[in-house]
């Protein structure tokens, strides 16, 4: 009885069953976007970190900022103009990025704190390549004395003028990470994946051999095999890495001891990649290392994630904040809807309800009835709203918007010290604006739908409740009063 | 047996107060036929809520088989009209979605009857008031006579001890007021009913044996030796 007096009511009241219906589905499919739309925010957020940090990295430990020391940071370049040929010269400098460094004994020390995982020690560098030539001048002599001419000498010298001559040169800037290729499984070449050729082996701890960013590799006509001189160095390209999303941590990768030689940093290192034993402990283990490591600054993820702004900064504060409230207030407005409907239409089956009761039917029995009625109509509402939902979430995904992620820069000394990336020559600071771009996806978790399930219930069993303490408050006298 | 002892109903209705029923004493032996006569407002339809278990006096007690009702629980109340009375509405009441079987079914559900058997009672039923061919249709698509018929069945198929009837043929013309009339004497001596009847129609209360009639809330109950 309970199940045929329930569907044929509903399809007695189909339409205002579709309204109470529709006004849950729209509150459950802003939710189910809202939502999706967050936790693309949240991947497109993870991918940026991801980017500078590889996967798996919980926490960055570098040198505690420092005053800075002056002219020494400049790199300078000397070249030779007083030669007579003009034959090409090429001067590079190899820079510690971001100027700072720590000894590689920190890495151990890192790596006995309680609630560290894995450390593992890298140092990243800034290669500024200046080559070309100097053309020397010729020297025109003239009769008249031309205007503007260098003169030389005077009285009975020739007179005459340098005409021509200068210097052409390019500057060619990449960074250069040296990666601990003992322990492959943290750090910044974990968020590209090997694309062609290998990765080093543990065994290739000093020797000449490089990963080069695909990017790079493009710009430069690497392929593996090829050779790359980094200060009169050589290094054969062993394999191309494509970056999982965004720009790569660097654009060549040598193996650690490689790097330190090349800068002149022996058991010297830039940052410590840290993981976490426990991801719900990163707080502690942070403090723990600031504490019992001295002159350290450590960077979780979340502190970097602070750091990010730009459109994805804007779009995620939007869905976060008037997202979230849109939907709450959608969703409160439906509930309210949809149980002042259900007591209306109660409201309009007074005597259907008295005449049930003084049959016998008791209170309990009748008001179940009403939110048998109500939780029907919210799961219809859930359904609906469901299937908008992953439209909308859908519509999200395949447009794909762009969002820029600006990282670091503004923010000072909280940010992603002394990381691949950023830093050119001559640059004063260790916090580096990085610049990425992201696509927007709207992914629709099991979560999601669970929870859009738990609120069509939810709306159905708040409209059943109004109208099932009006049906509960109805009298059998009601019933007959009616009829007078 | 039904006994009312000073039973007094007042209302509110704003800041005045109705006296819908005034120390009313009544007796009914099982098996009566009472007919309530009155003008509108006269406290009629309190009278048939009062003998119905639907509503409680202000004052006075009123026993039914001994017990007094005003005294029990709501839900034993509930019971009490579940098992023991059988209402028949002026508008018939019927659920306008359920068929004219499933309405009748309606007053076996708190009985806690299985499915089947409640199914066969209600098409007894049925048949018992000349509708054994109407049983799937819905109270749309019967007349009004027809309908009254369901509620009707409905009402008795319970087997109740008592059968109250609010104006049963107030919706009706003549004709089916008569036909309605007679299935309702036949159940009442069939399964030998209290049967309680309010009605305008003179012609109807000229038939009843016992005759009350309330004015003001006051009641008088004469015999109708006529009938």
């Amino acid at each position: 009885m309970f199940f045929t007096y329930l569907r044929r009511e509903l399809r007695r009241r189909r339409k205002a069953a579709l309204v109470v219906a529709s006004g849950l589905a729209l509150g459950i499919a802003l939710v189910i976007v809202v939502n999706s739309v967050s936790n693309g925010m949240g991947k497109a957020q993870d991918e940026v970190l991801q980017s500078l940090y590889g996967l798996g990295t919980d926490m960055t430990v570098t040198k505690a900022a420092s005053a800075s020391t002056g002219d020494a940071q400049r790199p300078r370049f000397r070249f030779d103009a007083r030669s007579d040929d003009d034959s090409e010269q090429s001067s590079d400098r190899v820079m510690v990025q971001g100027f700072t460094t720590l000894p590689s004994s920190t890495v151990t020390e890192v790596a006995g704190q309680k609630g560290v995982s894995t450390a593992v020690g890298g140092l990243s560098l800034n290669v500024v390549k200046v080559s070309g030539q100097f053309t020397r001048g010729r020297f025109q002599q003239n009769g008249g004395g031309a205007a503007g001419g260098f003169q030389r000498g005077g009285g009975e010298q020739p007179q005459g003028q340098v005409e021509g001559g200068g210097a052409d040169f390019d500057i060619n800037q990449y960074t250069v990470y040296g990666t601990d290729v003992t322990k492959t499984g943290i750090g910044p070449l974990t968020s590209s994946k090997i694309t062609s050729g290998r990765t080093f082996r543990t065994t290739e701890t000093d020797a000449r051999v490089a990963v080069a960013d695909s990017a790079y590799a493009k710009e430069k006509k690497y392929k593996v095999g090829s050779t790359v001189t980094v200060k009169g160095t050589e290094y054969t390209v062993i394999g191309i890495a494509t970056a999982n999303s965004g720009d790569a941590a660097a654009g060549l990768y040598i193996p650690l001891k490689q790097a330190q030689t090349l800068a002149g940093q022996k058991n010297k290192i830039t940052t410590i990649y840290v993981k976490a034993t426990d991801s719900q402990q990163i707080d502690g283990v942070k403090e723990a290392i600031q504490k019992n490591v001295l002159g350290t600054t450590v960077t979780t993820s979340s502190d970097l994630a602070k750091t990010v702004s730009g459109s994805l900064s804007t779009v995620s504060s939007l869905a976060g904040k008037v997202g979230k409230w849109l939907s709450v207030a959608v969703l409160v407005a439906a509930f309210l809807v949809a149980g002042l409907l259900t007591s209306a239409a109660v409201s309009r089956r007074v005597r259907e309800f008295g005449t049930l009761k003084a049959l016998g039917w008791k209170s309990g029995r009748v008001t179940r009835q009403v939110i048998g009625e109500a939780v029907v109509n919210g799961l219809v509402g859930g359904v609906l709203g469901i299937a908008l939902g992953l439209a909308g979430a859908y519509a999200v995904t395949a447009v794909s918007p762009g969002l820029e992620a600006q990282l670091g820069g503004s923010t000072g000394g909280a940010g992603f010290g002394g990381g691949p990336g950023g830093g050119g020559p001559g640059g004063s600071g260790r916090q580096a604006a990085r610049t990425l771009q992201v696509a927007l996806t709207a992914p629709v978790s099991v979560t999601t739908i669970v929870l859009a399930v738990g609120l069509a219930v939810a709306g159905g069993l708040t409209a059943g409740a109004f109208g099932g303490w009006r049906a509960s408050r109805l009298r059998p006298a009601d019933a007959l009063r009616r009829v007078e | 047996m039904y006994e009312l002892k000073n039973v007094t109903k007042r209302y509110a209705r704003g800041k005045d107060a109705v006296q819908a029923l005034d120390e009313v004493d009544l007796a009914i032996p099982d098996g009566d036929r009472l007919v309530i006569q009155g003008p509108t407002g006269g406290g009629k339809s309190t009278l048939l809520q009062m003998l119905g278990c639907l509503d409680r006096p202000t004052s006075g007690e009123v026993f039914l088989d001994g017990t007094d009702v005003t005294r029990l629980s709501e839900a034993r109340l509930t019971r009490v009209r579940s098992e023991n009375i059988g209402f028949v509405f002026q508008s018939f009441n019927l659920i306008p979605t359920l068929t004219a079987q499933e309405n009748v079914e309606t007053a076996l559900v708190p009985l806690g009857i299985k499915v089947k058997e409640r199914r066969e009672l209600a098409a007894d039923a049925l048949r018992s008031v000349g509708l054994g061919e109407r049983l799937g249709h819905l109270p749309g698509e019967m007349s009004g006579g027809q309908q009254q018929r369901v509620a009707i069945a409905r009402a008795v198929v319970k087997k109740p001890k008592v059968l109250l009837a609010d104006e049963p043929t107030g919706n009706l013309d003549e004709g089916m007021r008569d036909e309605i009339m007679d299935v309702l004497e036949r159940l009442w001596m069939e399964h030998g009913l209290t049967f309680i009847m309010v009605t305008h129609d003179s012609a109807l209360a000229k038939k009843a044996p016992r005759l009350a009639t309330l004015r003001k809330g006051r009641i008088t109950v004469k015999e109708n030796a006529g009938a």
